[in-house]
């Protein structure tokens, strides 16, 4: 198998990650977005630990995994937070520390 | 186990054969992933994550990482995915909806997802060319648990500190006073 199609394919949902966070207003959506993108970046980790034989890619890619389940624990606690206080989860209303 | 399967020396029909699920999977990938930044409903958001998440740990027993795999499928579609569900449940699933979302905005972030596609896989095709990625053995489990708790042991320290600092957090920020 080429190297290049894992990476390509990893390409491919970092960009459509990167579509849904800048066009998607619900806070939900922005999350599941976050996670498309660090699921692309553990493709890559694995796949160039694959091609330098080295199983630091791996324990990398465990790394983010558990950082991105507790940035989804975070960011949870703080969608929810947002919808006590406003009644909304609307990311573009969100503005209590614009300049 | 699994991954022992790409270990075998292939035939030509075989690798094919190979590429062609790998295709299908990738394909399936990118529809479902396109659904996910796509549909309106909230809860067939989370569902059609799960199909991704599912696609990358197939990815992952592809490059013969089976742990990675195993832990793919049981913190994200175990956990994280239910913890979506839950925060589905608990806000009104209608707010915040995309139907507002001007015709420009759209356009432009179609733009730099379609930009930035282009740039990465030209990059990509221009340094990798045809590397072929060779996995004669599966990375063992064994393999990396030593290696976490040799080479990388104060990361994953941090890591263990990181994890109680995002459950105090996420209670302390999120219960009722």
């Amino acid at each position: 198998m080429l190297l290049n199609q894992f990476l390509l394919l990893a390409a491919a949902l970092f960009c459509i990650g990167v579509y849904g966070v800048l066009v998607r207003k619900n806070g939900m959506l922005v999350l599941m977005s976050v996670e498309l993108i660090l699921n692309a970046v553990n493709i890559n980790l694995v796949a160039f630990g694959a091609l330098t034989d080295d199983v630091g890619g791996e324990v990398f890619a465990l790394f983010t995994i558990a950082v991105a389940a507790a940035e989804v624990g975070v960011g949870l606690a703080i969608v929810l937070l947002m919808y006590r206080n406003r009644r909304s989860i609307d990311l573009s209303e969100a503005d209590l520390m614009k300049g | 186990m699994i991954g022992s399967l790409l270990a075998a020396e292939f035939t030509d029909t075989e690798k094919w054969v190979v590429n062609s699920f790998w295709g299908v999977i990738a394909a399936v990938m990118i529809v479902a992933a396109l659904r996910v930044v796509t549909t309106k409903n909230v809860v067939h958001a989370a569902l059609w994550l799960v199909v991704v998440l599912a696609g990358v740990a197939t990815q992952f027993i592809f490059l013969g990482s089976e742990f990675v795999a195993v832990t793919q499928v049981l913190v994200y579609i175990g956990a994280v995915v239910v913890l979506f569900l839950f925060g589905v449940m608990l806000t009104r699933a209608s707010m915040g909806d995309d139907e507002s979302v001007a015709q420009e905005k759209r356009t432009m972030a179609a733009l730099v997802g379609v930009l930035l596609a282009v740039v990465m896989a030209v990059a990509l095709v221009d340094t990798y060319g045809d590397d072929e990625l060779v996995i004669d053995a599966p990375q063992g489990v064994a393999e990396v648990s030593d290696s976490i708790f040799s080479q990388y042991i104060i990361p994953f320290e941090a890591v263990s500190v990181l994890l109680l600092a995002a459950l105090i957090g996420a209670i302390v920020v999120a219960r009722k006073d």
